[in-house]
């Protein structure tokens, strides 16, 4: 027959000063797991939703980003003849030749200078990317020297309001728009016409990369592998949603150096969780024995401490998670290991992320709780009544 | 028997619960001995007297901007400046495109490099050679010893952002005084064969001949090109290298942040310990009493044990960190910011002892203000 759960609860309730420090103790643990994974989730959202499935991106072969294979021009026009490219509103192939360079902006907040993407983009651009939408203002206009930057620019730099003018290349840009990416990568980019950037960063005759709507994903894949086989174009294809998919390495050294911090500190808290439960035992060797004469056999009670150990550490997720949700949606930035610029993400605080943050605190009580539910079961009997 | 006798009894009469306490602490000093380390080395490091001297320039927008290469001349005619050298990143890949094998490449120009980085050893012949062979290279100790290289061997670079594959001889080993990972080549031969990068380079480094020179270069540096179509920007070579570590991300607050949470858990383990301990103990207390032992005596018995075991602690924690420290050493790359010294141990020990300290004052505390009647009626 189980012991039931109400004993463990009144049990912990008993001792509430070891109990809440034990689980504070868990908590900050679980605290440190929670904004690791949440960096992470964000970062993986940023990168994960952006792009769509049914936009090839091209860039010079042998290339890895935009940033670094600019082609010559006259192979757009090549571009825009290959089958299997969708019209756009005008009835014309759907296609972008785009020009992204990488500048220099101030933060807001004056803490020094960060690298942010300028992408100059053809009419076409905009209807490529009809997941962003406009919040504020208007699209720039082709010809003009305006640009639209996203949201989280617009907050997190100075010099990027409605109106205001970003200097850069060979001079001021109107800001005229600001757009809402929901998340994407292109959250941390500046938009602007193509042939004014071009002409402002000395890129005559060349894109970075060019952005073709296909009509349907068979048709997608098709167009991928036509522009990297024709051998008219040193150009190599790949889908929008493979190039960001790949961007999300820039995770890489905060995930390896999250999750060595979170083990250490997630083993030290077991050694704390392991104490005061083997003090939790030693405290009640004689209610324990007292239970085993009743009949409540050793598996029972070995189950009876072990849930004890994991709701105490039940208790630390919770407030670890509860210490965290203030820190949901922060937004902060790391550098793109492929574009060199800023990306910003938020940090999010997912169910996933919860979860694992939770199954991550079970594993410490686990841990802690085994040794001294074992030890309370297999007590003697006599012994302990004696103590 | 010794007060100090009696505390060390004390401490370890419960063997398990103390060995768990400190085993405990000993992993949260390991991370707090590990975080100080990285700050360390990243921010308070000043490196050696000739990096303080070298200062490096590059396009203001970004380093992936090249600079016309007449900046050269133009930079070495300024007063205070002793030699000059071009930098220009490859970003190949080795093998495969893995991210272990992974490390810098860069060209530049064989007959001033070792001038500017004068600090850096290797042997004069060596450098010779490397100055006569065009496809010659020379490399990083470390990254000799990870692919087991030796000199005279041919090794091949795939270009990812060029368009040309790296055929290189290498013949030279250098030493710096910081690892660095990187093999550097003759920029000529990656100019032949790829013509729009000729007359344009990737960064400068200078070396000044003053400390009062590096101060002053650099605004001379960059108004000289202001209103260029390329302007740049100069630092020196230790807010270079803080550039990219500030690009990763805001890496003071984490660390910090990692680090309020170390010290706070010792403070709660090293609390719920004591508390344990002293609740046990209560009957003893007033016995000591009874004794004639003074309050402020027991007071400082219970939180001498607390500290000792913190200490313990503390010791096993960044002894811990120091051997992890060496090993990290040896493996290079961004692991070396993981090198542990001594004085960075003192200061996790001092740590440690202050946590012990003030996370017994308040249970011994009150527990030297117990009434010997209550103690000793006390049912633990």
């Amino acid at each position: 027959m189980a012991i039931p759960i109400r004993y463990n609860i009144r049990n912990l309730r008993l001792r509430k000063g070891l109990t809440i420090m034990t689980a504070l103790g868990i908590a900050l643990t679980v605290t440190t797991a929670v904004f690791i994974m949440a960096l992470l989730a964000g970062l993986q959202r940023a990168f994960v939703t952006s792009g769509n499935p049914l936009n090839v991106m091209v860039v010079r072969k042998g290339s890895t980003s935009e940033l670094t294979g600019p082609f010559p021009s006259e192979d757009f026009g090549t571009l825009k003849t290959l089958p299997g490219i969708a019209k756009d509103s005008h009835g014309e192939p759907m296609i972008s030749g785009e020009t992204v360079v990488v500048i220099v902006l101030p933060r807001a907040d004056n803490s020094g200078e960060v690298n942010v993407s300028v992408r100059g983009m053809m009419p076409d651009g905009l209807e490529l990317r009809s997941g962003v939408k406009l919040v504020q203002g208007r699209w720039f206009t082709p010809g003009q020297r305006e640009v639209v930057v996203s949201e989280s620019i617009h907050r997190r730099f100075k010099d990027a309001n409605l109106g205001d003018a970003l200097s850069f290349g060979k001079g001021k840009w109107s800001v005229v728009g600001i757009f809402d990416a929901g998340g994407s990568a292109y959250e941390s980019e500046v938009w602007g016409d193509v042939n004014q950037m071009n002409s402002d960063f000395d890129r005559q005759g060349v894109y970075s990369s060019a952005y073709l709507r296909a009509t349907d994903a068979m048709a997608a894949d098709a167009l991928k592998h036509r522009v990297g086989d024709d051998q008219r174009l040193k150009l190599d294809g790949m889908l929008e949603t493979e190039y960001y998919a790949r961007q999300t390495s820039s995770g890489n050294v905060i995930r390896f150096i999250g999750w060595l911090v979170a083990a250490i500190m997630a083993i030290g808290s077991s050694f704390a969780a392991m104490n005061t439960m083997y003090a939790a035992v030693a405290y009640r060797g004689r209610e324990i024995a007292t239970l085993r004469v009743i009949g409540f056999s050793r598996p029972s009670i070995l189950t009876s401490f072990v849930l004890e150990s994991l709701m105490l550490s039940l208790l630390g997720a919770a407030i670890g998670i509860i210490l965290m949700l203030p820190f949901n949606g922060m937004q902060t930035g790391t550098s793109n290991q492929v574009t060199f610029s800023e990306v910003v993400f938020t940090l999010r605080i997912t169910w996933i992320v919860a979860g694992t943050a939770v199954a991550f605190a079970l594993l410490m009580g686990l841990v802690g709780g085994l040794a001294p539910a074992w030890h309370a079961a297999r007590q003697n009997i006599l012994n302990a009544l004696r103590g | 028997m010794t007060l100090t006798r009696f505390v060390t009894k004390n401490a370890f009469r419960n063997v398990r619960r103390s060995v768990l306490t400190v085993l405990s602490i000993s992993f949260s000093l390991l991370l707090l001995t590990l975080m100080m380390a990285i700050w360390r080395n990243i921010y308070l490091t000043k490196g050696s007297e000739e990096s303080a001297l070298r200062l490096v320039t590059r396009h203001k927008v970004s380093l992936a901007f090249e600079m016309p290469s007449f900046y050269r001349e133009k930079i070495r005619a300024l007063p205070g400046v002793v030699a000059i050298v071009p930098g220009n990143w490859f970003g190949g890949v080795y093998k495969d495109d893995k991210s272990g094998n992974f490390f810098a490449q860069f060209g530049t120009d064989p007959d001033e490099f070792f001038t500017v980085y004068k600090d850096w050893q290797i042997a004069p012949d060596q450098v010779a050679a490397w100055q006569h062979d065009r496809a010659g290279a020379v490399v990083d100790e470390d990254l000799m010893k990870r692919y087991g290289w030796k000199v005279g061997q041919r090794v091949v670079i795939t270009g990812t952002i060029f368009p040309v594959n790296l055929e290189l001889n290498i013949r030279g080993v250098f030493k710096a005084p910081q690892p660095t990972q990187s093999l550097y080549y003759n920029q000529k031969y990656v100019e032949e064969a790829v013509p729009y990068l000729k007359g344009v380079e990737g960064f400068y480094t200078i070396l000044a001949d003053s400390p009062q020179s590096v101060t002053k270069i650099p605004s001379e540096i960059d108004d000289m090109f202001r209103n260029s179509p390329q302007p740049t920007k100069t630092e020196t070579e230790k807010a270079f290298q803080l550039g990219f570590i500030a690009m990763m991300g805001n890496v003071k607050a984490f660390i910090l942040g990692i680090c309020g949470a170390v010290v706070f858990t010792i403070l709660l383990v090293s609390a719920n310990t004591m508390a344990m301990s002293i609740r046990e103990r209560t009957r003893e207390i007033a016995v000591l009493k009874t004794l004639g032992f003074a309050r402020s005596t027991i007071l400082s018995l219970f939180v001498g044990e607390a500290v000792m075991l913190a200490l313990a602690g503390g010791l096993m924690g960044s002894a811990a960190a120091f051997v992890l420290g060496i090993g990290a050493a040896k493996a290079g790359g961004f692991a070396g910011a993981l090198q542990v010294n001594g004085w960075t141990m003192l200061v996790a020990l001092v740590v440690a002892a202050m946590m012990g300290f003030f996370s017994s004052v308040v249970p011994s505390y009150n527990a030297s203000r117990l009434g010997i009647v209550d103690g000793l009626r006390h049912i633990g």
